[in-house]
């Protein structure tokens, strides 16, 4: 497997709007690479250079080894799944699927025979002669993968294809997705705000956030060690506390908070007085009656949400702040009102750089350039 | 890398551009925004003993305009421009309304019959008044033959004529905006107000005709404006007795031959049509409901 | 009861109105084509003298009349074409790019639509005459482009507001060209603006007698020619024509809106 689409160095600004800064990602063959990020965060535009509607303002974006970025769309051997489906409304669901096939003037009897084939694969057989306007918002969408699929792309570029979609269909979608995506062996480049379809469907994800990437990890390295707090309060529900090491011994660093102390793992790029985030996964926490060792943190208990299987707490730190804490339901708790002590497992907390950190660094770039 | 670059940009914005708006940008140039210099400049001129256009600067033509009775005509065809304009609503507003609240499959008949007339000329309409309206006309045998008048009644080459024809030719401008913006109308808003305890009447003045008046603004201006300068209406139905200021226009152009008199006159009635067109933005009123 | 009562009143007081209303609209050309068939030979405004063919025969003799009718025919479909062709192309690339002079372009759009007629008429008038163009044809096909462009436009634009313009990437995405893309996605897609800009066009060149009056030189079109019929007397000839035009148009419009119907239905 070798590197499909590679992005190098890549600058998109508009006026004063610095939309993507200096991006560098590369992406390989057959995988489902995800970015993510609330919008403006550069995810679309980069998506958008990479389809060539967009041309970057400086860097280089190279698909199968060859630069692309003064190519049209139609010079480039990509394909998009768009946002709004931009199905043609004046062609029928076989024409619309066949448009890309007689761009390249394919022989009509094998345009026939592919059409078909690529209806049968997304399930859409029977509606060749349907209009845009009479398909529900699944079978549109259907419509809009199958037609970017007949040129057989070597990269898929989908921008929020499931957006417009309700809850239900949204899951089962992804499913298919994956799929197809899996079936053909096509490099997929997806883009999208929800978290959740990110993680059950990428095999890498980038988290970009004002314009750059902040993570590019797996799904599980992304959730589990999240690398800024950013990606950390993105990515799922998180509890993050701010603090100072105090004390570093054999890969645990003591920590200051302004609400008490704590213990957590950390790593060895993390030095005697830093300030650092932690975050902590709201089923990672604990909480007990009496206080625990290494942790001196103390909350009242406000209320429980019961959730099916788990219990949500919510519990508040003396600053107001507030921690959820989720629980296996049918254990027994304090009451609500009562006093808490809210601990971890050493290793569950995850350790980040704080920003602040960054910003420090950046300045002292500066200042030697 | 930037040639490249610019190469891209020319394929991509600068060629299109180029193509799809050169054309109409050289015929709105040359045929719109050229003409009217021109004629702002033609009516600073004077003309020699042959009629010919003379280019040195003179403020004769507007000192004539000023003329007794050039005012009186000015005046005439604003008041003709206005009734016209009243009475389009007053007639076009009910009718409209009606119209556009009819819920039937109807309505897109009643909506084609109003514009069927007018693929008819309107000249040749006007000349159908005038052989109705005129002393041995249809309605003048009628109102003979039944007694009802004892001779024949002259009703051509009066100004109330005049705006008769003014009014048919020009209904439709006022009938088409309302109709757009009363059917635009939520019905829901109607029965809001009813049922805040609104009276019919109060509604129609505290709903329906506040949401309507764009309709109403921009149907004035396109009956009001063309009003002004239709010089065929007043020769044909009001026999010259009820002139406006395109027929002062019309016969410097054609048998008086005094072009910068002309010009002058045009130059009044694109002042007249910049201010009410300024008074109608004011009002809030949408440069696109016009085009329509 | 009584509610129903006054309902019922206020109704029957609506359908008069219009009745009255159509009636008025109508009177005119109900004139004309009765007219067309009056058997009367003197005076223009005469009462009526027995049914007759005669004015129908008589107009095929009356050339001029009937060629008048072809020189408008000519130049509504001329001017038709270059004002929807030049009126989409603009709409559509105001629309999209964005360059120098926009606003100015804009704003002389609105002036064929505001400004009196007359005041069209003799600035084209008094430009011919200053370049040396001869009247005739020519000018009379530039006029009507002129003042047809701005209502092409202000149609198409209407279309362009609901226009979806990511399925121009998607058909660039899928291999095609900006050519293609064009006739092959925005002219189907905005065909329906264009078709109305284009209908409005024509009936707006038909009817146009003002600014044809002052540039049309040797070559007269019909509503020319009426005039000038109806300034010099009788013209019974002009209403069998007349009514023979708006025979031809109904059945037209029944035939397209008929087709119209059929496709709304389909869809």
């Amino acid at each position: 497997m070798g590197k499909i689409v590679e992005i190098k160095g890549v600058n998109k600004i508009y006026g004063n709007n610095h939309v993507v800064r200096d991006l560098n990602l590369s992406i390989e063959e057959g995988e489902f690479l995800t970015l993510l990020g609330s919008s403006g965060c550069g995810k679309t535009t980069t998506l958008r250079m990479i389809a060539g509607f967009e041309e970057p303002s400086s860097g280089s974006i190279l698909v199968e080894g060859e630069r692309v970025e003064d190519k049209e769309p139609f010079e480039r051997n990509v394909n998009t799944v768009f946002q709004s489906y931009a199905l043609f409304p004046h062609k029928t669901v076989y024409d619309n699927i066949a448009y890309g096939l007689k761009m390249k003037k394919v022989p009509k009897d094998e345009i026939r025979s592919r059409v078909l084939e690529m209806m049968e694969m997304v399930q859409l057989n029977g509606f060749e002669k349907r209009y845009p306007s009479q398909l529900s918002g699944g079978q549109k969408q259907r419509v809009a993968i199958a037609r970017a699929l007949i040129n057989r792309p070597r990269v898929l570029l989908l921008d929020e294809p499931l957006g417009a979609l309700d809850l239900k269909l949204r899951k089962q979608m992804q499913l298919e997705l994956k799929r197809l995506q899996k079936k053909l062996n096509i490099t997929f480049i997806y883009v999208t705000h929800d978290q959740e379809e990110a993680l059950t469907m990428s095999d890498r994800i980038a988290v970009m956030h004002d314009g750059i990437i902040d993570q590019l990890a797996t799904p599980t390295e992304i959730y589990e060690h999240p690398a800024t707090k950013f990606v950390a309060t993105f990515i799922g529900e998180t509890n993050i506390y701010d603090g100072c090491i105090t004390s570093i011994k054999d890969g645990v660093a003591a920590m200051t908070l302004e609400n008490g102390a704590v213990t957590v793992k950390a790593p060895e790029d993390f030095s005697l007085l830093e300030y650092a985030t932690i975050s902590v996964r709201p089923e990672k926490m604990r909480f007990s009656t009496t206080p625990v060792e290494g942790f001196e943190l103390t909350a009242m208990v406000r209320d429980y949400i019961y959730v099916g299987s788990v219990l949500k707490c919510v519990v508040s730190l003396p600053n107001g702040n507030e921690l959820k804490i989720e629980r296996l339901a049918g254990q027994d708790l304090p009451p609500v009102g009562s006093r808490c002590y809210p601990y971890w497992n050493v290793e569950d907390a995850v350790l980040i750089h704080n920003e602040s950190h960054y910003i420090f660094e950046a300045l002292n770039n500066i200042r030697l350039a | 890398m930037a040639r490249k670059r610019s190469k891209h940009e020319f394929r991509a914005n600068t060629l299109p551009a180029l193509l799809t708006v050169g054309p109409v940008t050289a015929v709105m140039v040359l045929l719109i925004a050229v003409p009217l210099i021109y004629v702002a400049v033609m009516s600073f001129c004077s003309i020699d003993e042959f009629y010919n256009v003379k280019f040195d600067f003179t403020l004769d033509n507007y000192i004539r305009l000023a003329n007794a009775n050039y005012l009186k005509i000015y005046v005439q065809s604003l008041v003709i421009a206005l009734v016209t304009t009243i009475l389009c609503i007053l007639i076009g507003y009910p009718f409209a309304y009606i119209i556009a609240r009819t819920k039937s499959r109807k309505k897109r008949i009643l909506y084609m019959l109003v514009i069927i007339p007018f693929w008819t000329n309107s000249l040749i309409r006007i000349y159908g008044w005038r052989s109705f309206l005129g002393s041995s006309g249809w309605l003048n045998t009628f109102l003979v033959k039944t007694g009802i008048a004892a001779e024949p009644i002259d009703l051509l080459y009066r100004q109330g004529t005049t705006i008769l024809g003014m009014v048919y030719c020009l209904i439709p401008f006022m009938i088409l905006p309302l109709y757009t913006a009363i059917e635009k109308l939520d019905g829901s808003l109607l029965e809001a107000s009813s049922d805040l305890g609104a009276r019919p009447a109060a509604t129609f003045f505290e709903v329906i005709l506040p949401l309507t008046s764009g309709g109403i603004f921009s149907g004035s201006l396109m009956v009001f404006i063309p009003c002004l300068g239709y010089f065929f209406v007043s020769d044909i139905l009001g026999g010259g007795n009820s002139d406006v200021i395109g027929n002062l226009i019309e016969r410097q152009f054609q048998s008086g031959n005094n072009w910068p008199l002309g010009a002058a006159l045009s130059i009044i009635l694109i002042a007249v049509t910049l201010v009410l067109v300024k008074i109608y933005q004011k009002l809030g009123g949408d440069m696109d409901s016009l085009g329509v | 009861m009584k509610r129903k009562k006054r309902e019922k009143r206020k109704r029957r007081l609506g359908i008069l109105f219009c009745t009255l209303v159509y009636l008025f609209l109508f009177l005119p050309i109900s004139v004309i084509v009765v007219n067309s068939f009056n058997a009367t030979t003197s005076k223009p405004y005469m009462s009526w003298k027995g049914f007759t063919f005669d004015w129908y025969i008589k107009l095929w003799e009356n050339h001029s009349l009937v060629e008048a009718f072809g020189v408008t025919m000519v130049i509504a479909v001329v001017s038709t074409l270059l004002a929807t062709v030049i009126g989409t192309l603009g709409a559509v690339g105001m629309y999209r790019y964005r360059f120098k002079g926009k606003a100015l372009i804009d704003g002389l759009l609105y002036i064929p639509v505001v400004i009196p007629e007359i005041v069209l008429g003799i600035s084209l008038l008094t430009i011919f005459a200053k370049v040396h163009i001869p009247r005739g044809m020519l000018t009379l096909i530039l006029a009507h482009v002129t003042f047809c462009i701005p209502f092409v436009i202000f149609n198409v634009r209407a279309r362009l507001a609901g226009y979806d313009s990511s399925i121009e990437e998607a058909s660039m995405d899928l291999g095609a060209n900006r050519l293609v893309t064009f006739f092959e996605i925005t002219l189907p897609v905005l065909a329906p603006g264009i078709l109305g800009g284009a209908l409005l066009a024509f009936t707006l060149s038909i009817d146009d007698v003002i600014i044809s009056y002052f540039v049309y030189g040797q070559t007269k079109t019909y509503p020319l020619k009426v005039m000038e019929s109806v300034k010099s007397g009788v013209a019974p000839d002009v209403n069998a024509l007349s009514t023979l035009i708006l025979v031809g148009t109904i059945f037209f419009v029944v035939l397209t809106q008929g087709n119209l119907f059929h496709k709304k239905s389909r869809q």
